[in-house]
This record gives C-alpha cells, sequence and structure tokens, in this order.
C-alpha cells in the first residue's frame, strides 16, 4: 500500500503558468503604459490566456496591438478580432504607413518586408502610443541567443538591444525602472517550451488559428518551402499551378514567407504527436533566421526586431 | 565507448508517443519541474555535459543537428567529434571567445521531470551571472576536471551556490575518460572537496564520476566504473526534492503583487503564495497593519479553488473590509513575518560601479520597494580562501556583509527561511541598474509596529514586585578568559544580596537549548542570537542576568543590546590575551585547536572582535577574579 501523498507537488505547468502570472502582473503593477504584442500565434494565444487569467475578473488592464503586415493569412485577422472581442480587450492594429506607401510585399523585397512592416512598425507603433513596456511570446527554447536573453529585457530609446549589457535578474524579482523613452520588453512564457505551449493550449481549452491544424489547402512548393496560396495577391509563376495538399503550419507569419509541412494531423493529440516525433525545429519554416548565416536573430535583436 | 543513449529508459521512447499519445500526455501532465545550474571552471565541460543531456533528451532537432555537425567542423574544439557545447553557447561574440559569457537556460525532459538549466559561466568577472543563475535553481551541479581536481574556481563557485542557499548540490567529476576511469583520483578529488565543503558549511553532496563528452554515468551506469554504483545523474535529478514542495511546509506568506479592483463590489488580492497554503475560512493578517480578517475566495478564471498551495499565483478575498495594497504581506493570522528597518545582510555587488557606503538605492523585496543605505562592510569575504578581508565598498562581483538600513520597515524572514522574503536587490536610483543583490541574516532592530499580544502585567511590575531593576550582564571573551568563573562569583555575590539573578553560561545552554547547533559561523551566530532572546525574556520578567558566552562578533553583541532598553545591557570585556589564555588552557582546547582537531576555535582559526566600548572592561592580568567580580556588582548596583 502507498501513502498517500497529502499535497503532490506541483507540476511543471502549473509552476510555468503562476511565473508567467506573476510577470503579467509585476509590469502591470510597476509599469505606466503596458501593452501587449499580439501576433495570433499560439504562443500570443498562451500569453493573452495567461493575462486573462491573470488579472479575472477584470479583462487585462493593458490594450493588445497588432503590428500587422497585411500578408498574415486570413484566419489569423479572423481570430485576432474575435479574441479581442471575448477578452474584453482594447485591440490596436498598427500599418507602418511607409511600407504601405512603397507597396512592400513579400514576394518582390524578402528580408526588406520583414524589416519595413514588421521591425519598422514596431518601433514606430510603440514610439506612436508611448508604451514602455511590451509583452512578447518569445522562449528561450526557440532559438540560441533567445536563451541567453531575460525575462525583462531592455530597449534605449532606440529600441537597440544589448546582449552584454543586461541587468542581472535574480530570484523573481524584476527591476523593471527605466528612464524617460526607454522601454522593456517582457517575456512571461521564456521559460516553457514548444511542447508545454501545445500541452497547455489542450489542457486549457485555448483557442487558436485552424491552420495548425491539417487539412486540404491550395499550395505550391517555391525554394524548398511548401507555400499555401491564401489570397489572390498570391503571384504564380509561370507554369505553377496550386495543388490541394492536406498541411498544417508549425508557425504562423506571413503567408507568402511561411513554410507549410505535409500533414494528417487534425487534432491537438496528433498536432503535439507529430511535434513530439518530429525531426526539424520549430523555426525552420520561417525563412527569416537564415538571413546573415548563424547569428541572424541575434542581429536582428540588436536592430531592434521582437 | 560508453556512449549509453540508446540503453537508457528514463527518456520518452518514440514508441509510447506514436501508440498512445495520450497516455505519454497524460504522463506528461504530471511532472514535476526542476531547475539547476551548472558550473565550474573554464574547460570543465559545462556546455559539453548540458548539450548532452539536451542531445541524450532528444531536444536537438535534425536541423539543429546538422547546423552542429558543421559549426563543429568549423569552430569545434574536438576534432571530427560533434562539439556539444557550440549547441549551448549561444551568443556570437562568446562563439568567437569560446568561452561562455552569459547565464545561458536550456530545457529538457525525461520521463518524470522538466528540467530548466542554467549554464553559468566560469570565468571570475562573472560571479553575477553566477548568482543570478543560482538564485532560481533548486540544485546545483559543481563540475571538476578529474585531471586538474578542486580549483580556486571550485571553491568560489560552491561557496556562491552555497551563499544563495541551494540546498542539494551535486559534485560531478567530469572527463573521467582522461584518467583512465580511475577509482583512485576520484576519491581523492572527493575527499578532497569533502573537507573544503565542511568549512563552508555544505553539510550533503553527491559526488559522480562522469563524462559529459562519452557519455558516461549521465544518463544510465557506466561499464567503464564498475565501482561506482550510482545513481546515474539524471537519475538523482530526477528524484530530487524542489524546493516548491518543500516551501508548503511554513506558515502562509502571500507578497501582495496587485490589487484588483473591477468594480465596487469585487476587490482581489493577487499574489504568488511564497509558503504555506490557504483556504477558503483560514484566519490571516495583513501586515504591516497587523489587522486580522478571514479568507473568503480563492478566485480564478476556472471557478473558485478550495485550496492553494506555495508557488501558486492566486487572487484572495477577504470576509472583512481592510486596507491592503502592493508591498503588503498577507500571512497565517497566528505567524505573521517580522518587520525590521535595520538588518544584516550578505551582499553581492553586481555593478562596474562600486558600493557607496551611506547612498541611498532602491531595495526590492517581494513586492516591496523602498529606501536603504549600507554601512562600511564589516568584511569582504575571498571567496577562494573563505577569509575575512577588511573592506571600505565592495567592489564588481565583491561578497561582504553589512548593515542595511531602510526607510520604512521591512516584512522579511530570514534568507534561510525564505528566499522571496529574504532575498532583494539594490537599483541605483540615478542609472536604474541592479547593482547588488542582498541575503538576510537577522534583524538588527525591531520596527515599532509589529504586533505583540498584549500583557496585563507589565516588565515594570515585575521588576518592581523583585525590588530591582533587570539587566544583562554580557561577559565577552576569549575562550579560558574567565568569564565563567568571575560571571559566577558575580552572581554569588548578588545572590546574598537578596537579588533575583540567573546564569546563561555558554556550555551548559549547547547541551539543550542549542544543541542542534555547531560552530560553524551561521551557528555561532544563531546561538547568540537565541541567548540574547532567552536574556531578553529573563530581564522582561524582572531578573539580573548574567551570561558567559566568548560572543567573539560584535555585530551579534551589538544585536542583543538593541534588542534591550537602554541601560539594561551591560557588556563586560573580560580581557585576557590569547597567550595568556593560552598559557593557562583549562579545558585543553587551544592544544587541541593547535593540533588540528578543533575547527573555528575563536583566536586560533576563527576571529575575536572586541569590544569598541565596553560599559566594563577587567583586566585579567591585573586582578583577581574576587576583585573583577566587586568592581562588576559595584558598578552594576551603583549604576542602579
Amino acid at each position: 500500500m502507498t501513502i498517500p501523498v497529502p499535497h503532490p507537488s506541483l507540476t511543471h505547468l502549473q509552476r510555468l503558468e503562476a511565473e508567467a502570472i506573476h510577470i503579467l502582473r509585476e509590469v502591470v503593477a510597476e509599469a505606466e503604459r503596458p501593452v501587449m504584442l499580439y501576433s495570433v500565434g499560439k504562443d500570443s494565444a498562451v500569453m493573452l490566456h495567461l493575462a486573462r487569467k491573470a488579472f479575472f475578473p477584470a479583462p487585462p488592464p493593458f490594450p493588445l496591438l497588432h503590428v500587422d503586415t497585411t500578408w498574415k493569412f486570413r484566419d489569423m485577422y479572423a481570430l485576432r478580432d474575435r479574441m479581442a472581442r471575448e477578452s474584453g480587450m482594447e485591440l490596436l492594429v498598427y500599418h507602418n504607413p511607409e511600407a504601405a506607401e512603397r507597396g512592400i510585399n513579400p514576394f518582390e523585397y524578402g528580408a526588406l518586408h520583414t524589416d519595413l512592416w514588421k521591425t519598422e512598425g514596431l518601433k514606430q507603433a510603440l514610439d506612436k502610443w508611448q508604451f514602455d513596456a511590451a509583452f512578447g511570446g518569445a522562449r528561450r527554447d526557440e532559438e540560441k541567443s533567445r536563451a541567453k536573453e531575460r525575462i525583462f529585457s531592455f530597449r534605449t530609446s532606440s529600441h537597440g538591444w544589448d546582449p552584454k549589457n543586461q541587468r542581472p535578474e535574480l530570484w523573481n524579482l524584476y527591476n523593471a525602472r527605466k528612464h524617460k523613452g526607454e522601454s522593456i520588453r517582457v517575456f512571461p512564457i521564456s521559460n516553457w517550451t514548444e511542447l508545454d505551449v501545445w500541452q497547455y493550449i489542450q489542457l486549457e481549452g485555448i483557442p487558436i488559428v485552424p491552420l495548425y491544424f491539417a487539412a486540404p489547402r491550395p499550395t505550391v512548393e517555391r525554394d524548398g518551402l511548401l507555400l499555401m496560396v491564401d489570397d489572390e495577391r498570391f503571384p504564380l509563376k509561370p507554369g505553377e499551378q496550386p495543388v490541394m495538399r492536406s498541411i498544417r503550419f508549425r508557425t504562423l507569419g506571413c503567408y507568402p514567407l511561411t513554410g507549410a509541412v505535409e500533414s494528417k494531423a487534425s487534432t491537438l493529440s496528433e498536432v503535439i504527436q507529430e511535434t513530439l516525433l518530429t525531426t526539424t525545429s520549430e523555426r525552420q519554416g520561417r525563412a527569416i533566421d537564415k538571413d546573415a548565416g548563424g547569428a541572424g536573430m541575434e542581429v536582428k535583436k540588436q536592430q531592434g526586431y521582437f | 565507448m560508453a556512449d549509453t543513449q540508446n540503453a537508457d529508459p528514463v527518456y520518452v521512447t518514440d514508441a509510447l508517443i506514436t501508440e498512445d499519445i495520450d497516455a505519454y500526455l497524460m504522463s506528461h501532465q504530471h511532472k514535476t519541474m526542476l531547475r539547476f545550474i551548472t558550473c565550474g571552471s573554464v574547460d570543465d565541460g559545462k556546455s559539453t555535459l548540458i548539450g548532452r543531456l539536451l542531445y541524450d533528451s532528444k531536444m536537438i532537432f535534425e536541423d539543429q543537428l546538422s547546423a552542429l555537425e558543421s559549426d563543429s567542423r568549423r569552430l569545434g574544439t574536438q576534432g571530427q567529434e560533434i562539439d556539444f557545447a557550440l549547441l549551448v553557447d549561444g551568443l556570437a561574440a562568446e562563439r568567437e571567445q569560446g568561452i561562455t559569457i552569459d547565464v545561458a537556460y536550456r530545457f529538457f525532459n525525461t520521463e518524470r521531470r522538466k528540467f530548466i538549466v542554467a549554464d553559468c559561466p566560469g570565468h571570475e568577472q562573472y560571479t553575477r551571472n553566477m548568482v543570478t543563475g543560482a538564485s532560481t535553481a533548486d540544485l546545483a551541479v559543481i563540475l571538476i576536471d578529474a585531471r586538474k581536481g578542486v580549483l580556486a574556481q571550485t571553491r568560489r563557485h560552491s561557496y556562491l551556490v552555497h551563499l544563495l542557499g541551494i540546498r542539494h548540490l551535486v559534485l560531478a567529476v567530469n572527463k573521467m575518460d582522461l584518467v583512465g576511469y580511475s577509482q583512485e583520483v576520484f576519491d581523492t578529488i572527493v575527499a578532497d572537496y569533502a573537507r573544503f565543503a565542511r568549512t563552508i558549511g555544505i553539510e550533503h553532496f553527491t559526488a559522480l564520476p562522469i563524462s559529459g563528452f562519452k557519455g558516461d554515468n549521465i544518463t544510465a551506469l557506466s561499464p567503464n566504473t564498475p565501482w561506482y554504483k550510482g545513481p546515474a545523474l539524471v537519475e538523482h535529478l530526477e528524484n530530487v526534492e524542489v524546493d516548491t514542495s518543500a516551501d508548503r511546509t511554513g506558515p502562509l506568506r502571500m507578497p501582495v503583487q496587485w490589487v484588483n479592483r473591477p468594480n465596487l463590489d469585487f476587490r482581489g488580492f493577487a499574489g504568488l503564495i511564497a509558503s504555506g497554503s490557504v483556504r477558503p475560512g483560514d484566519a490571516v493578517r495583513v501586515l504591516p497593519s497587523g489587522k486580522t480578517s478571514t479568507v473568503a475566495r480563492i478566485v480564478t478564471l476556472d471557478g473558485d479553488l478550495d485550496e492553494a498551495v506555495a508557488g501558486q499565483s492566486i487572487t484572495l478575498t477577504l470576509n472583512d473590509e481592510i486596507d491592503c495594497s502592493r508591498g503588503d504581506v498577507i500571512a497565517a493570522a497566528d505567524a505573521p513575518p517580522e518587520a525590521a528597518d535595520q538588518f544584516e545582510a550578505a551582499l553581492v555587488w553586481l555593478d562596474d560601479e562600486a558600493l557607496h557606503v551611506g547612498r541611498s538605492y532602491w531595495l526590492k523585496l517581494g513586492s516591496q520597494t523602498v529606501s536603504a543605505t549600507i554601512q562600511q562592510p564589516k568584511y569582504e569575504i575571498n571567496v577562494s580562501t573563505l577569509e575575512h578581508l577588511a573592506a571600505k565598498t565592495l567592489d564588481l562581483n565583491a561578497i561582504g556583509v553589512a548593515e542595511v538600513t531602510t526607510d520604512k520597515p521591512l516584512l522579511f524572514e530570514p534568507y534561510a527561511r525564505s528566499r522571496t522574503l529574504g532575498g532583494f536587490i539594490l537599483i541605483d536610483k540615478l542609472t536604474n541598474r541592479t547593482v547588488g543583490a542582498g541575503m538576510i541574516n537577522f534583524s538588527l532592530r525591531r520596527a515599532q509596529n509589529v504586533h505583540w499580544q498584549a500583557l496585563d502585567v507589565s516588565r515594570d511590575q515585575h521588576a518592581a514586585l523583585k525590588n530591582q531593576k533587570p539587566a544583562v550582564l554580557w561577559f565577552t571573551g576569549l575562550s579560558g578568559a574567565g568569564k565563567s568563573t568571575i560571571a559566577n562569583l558575580v552572581e554569588k555575590k548578588l545572590h546574598r544580596m537578596n537579588r533575583h539573578t540567573f546564569l546563561l553560561d555558554g556550555d551548559n545552554v549547547r547541551h539543550g537549548l542549542n544543541k542542534d547547533l555547531g560552530f560553524t559561523e551561521a551557528d555561532r551566530i544563531e546561538n547568540i542570537r537565541r541567548v540574547g532572546e532567552v536574556a531578553k525574556l529573563m530581564a522582561d520578567a524582572g531578573l539580573i542576568v548574567l551570561t558567559a558566552f566568548i560572543s567573539p562578533f560584535r555585530a551579534e553583541r551589538e544585536m542583543v543590546r538593541a534588542m534591550l532598553p537602554e541601560s539594561e545591557f551591560v557588556e563586560v570585556f573580560i580581557d585576557t590575551p590569547l597567550a595568556e589564555a593560552e598559557a593557562r588552557d583549562v579545558k585543553g582546547l587551544y592544544k587541541k585547536a593547535r593540533s588540528g582537531q578543533l575547527k573555528n576555535f575563536t583566536g586560533i582559526d576563527s576571529p575575536y572582535e572586541a569590544p569598541d566600548n565596553p560599559e566594563i572592561r577587567i583586566d585579567t592580568t591585573a586582578m583577581s577574579p574576587e576583585a573583577a567580580a566587586s568592581l562588576i556588582v559595584d558598578k552594576l548596583l551603583g549604576d542602579a
């Protein structure tokens, strides 16, 4: 006979949830104008859910900010608007006017598309509304330079990140003090892994974009990526013909830059199963990390990318 | 070749995931989490070990692996073999330098646990990163290169993780493949380390012979070390108790982070439970006000909870309208924490700009932020030799002990009892940088607004009935100076004069009240603290208390002085020179200490800080014990 344990230990997900909620509340208590960067992906979905838990029964006391490129999947826009409604939060959508005016698109401009719409757009949006703390859904297991980033990550008034000059972060004591013009990026789910995120979505029943689940969708194969023809703006090259394939997405970005995987996983359990058995890491489907060799993300962050 | 990864059952087999994903998810859902750090000298193989743990638990994906293979050929230090360190050394700058310069956090799973590893750098100048990594860790893995043995860095890191309160220590003797898996080499290193560990108060550690590079004793016992009976590293990591479980046994403490007021009908107090547990109906006390109430609800998005425990972030409502805001602590009504505005704390300096004694810094502890000034350090610790050095300030990476004074009382607990209520950071008010980290040892002065049970018979009435003025005669001096002898004579004289007295003697107290304490510095301080508290209670009861303790540290004597009303603490310095006390050697202790049989002996290998301004000084080379006793009695009663 086993002796009953009166208090089973907290599970890893309970500890991660408690940590994230603690971080969200610290920022609200100490920052003047916090905002949550909401990209509509699964990490954003988890972060938003944690915020609703942290401040329940009040709605989270900050707006959602979507730095849009106008090239996201249609399903993403639909879920974004629905979640903003359900959470009772204000939704701010920002389009970089310069990128819009010059007609920057991912087909013709490649890296410049990301730089102008996302990196520059984010800086402009933060400046426009004078946000001094921005929550982001980045995780340390995603990429090498993220592994060394603090949970409270400081940006100079020009939004730069200095990896050599990070504030030491002890216990769960976060120093949120900053000078006027400086801002903090805060990553409440830093310590979550991809599997943790999926499992939490399943346990908590968090709504996510249907594109994460396999379904027959029109696709073309280009430069080694399997792209989905999501709307009529997708310029087909001579000889290209959309083919219906059962696909899903491991990460979501701009549809012309985001590679799909062929899959039959149409339930969360199956998606998790496929994730666990897969042998290519999460961001591989995105073209962005491959720029600038091995240090791609680190360089982008120094320039102000999230 | 001892590459054992395939034989090992601790990792998830693809088969279970393939065959029954729901069963697998169910088991994963109930995993616990252990946070640990790895530390050691440069080139001890930390990154390689972590890379190996990730690799063996399949946390490396195919594309990362192919990048790793090409990086290994280009930058690697392991010839044609995979250089696991490249997987972990993230930032471009340090890849070029070939050393890890910042804390990196890594993740892996086994069937039982999720692990978060803080990879801590080995370079001396990066102490601050190690302290950062250690502050959230349940366990530390100290790596030693089997070819090099215990180095200054090993001692430094061990001291730091012990200082940061990590209870579980693993000594991983690495690169065993390079010493022919020799048991003799392993045993010698473990014995060396054990000797050192004892001197800094580390009582338990688990030693393992490993090779991060070859994989020996990492996930399974290696055939190359048949003399080692286990456990393997991962098995040990899977079984250690995590701190949040340990925290649950204490009384409830929840620092209030944020007050939730969505409308006039709801007032919730949000925070992370630091210790204990809470249920609706529990009696709680809100500090610093001291007001009590009972818990009405534990509110969550998924409905109210019946109970919440240490480590959970919750929102509470109370049954009474009580003032409570960020920085307050909700505690068990019958066991609230102390409040004080003066502390002794261990400090680690984290900034290029040295500590400015007397400057006002922000001090953040839990959800409280106050202004604080630091006194000149009592001493700095040379972490390699453990010597106490005189210090006027603390430079980057220096560790010292100093008094901290805050502008308003802090609700706290000693760090040894609570990381949350005992650990703080210091923030420069101009640069906003986090410049220091501190761990509270004890308070030096109680704040006035801590609640006390009101007693109807006052201390004045106790004293009046005995027709005397209470006092604590605090005898201090070297071992063999004559404290007990003289104190005994003083008590006899007072007793004959119908005074109500009690003598607390060092040796006697150690047989009872303090028999759980040893002779490390921490234990000596605790010894004196307890005696001080007992003496204070006896003085409250109206007694004249005599204490005969070496009490070598000025700070503790001052701490006891601060506990008592002014003029009731009478410091009696029994001034016998070391040579004289050693020549007398009444109990034969000096002889033992000199021959090394007795450690931490005051005057020999532990310091004695003589009083600066004792109320009474007795030069035992100039007067007899009888004469000394008369002088003390005259002074005491003359004052009264």
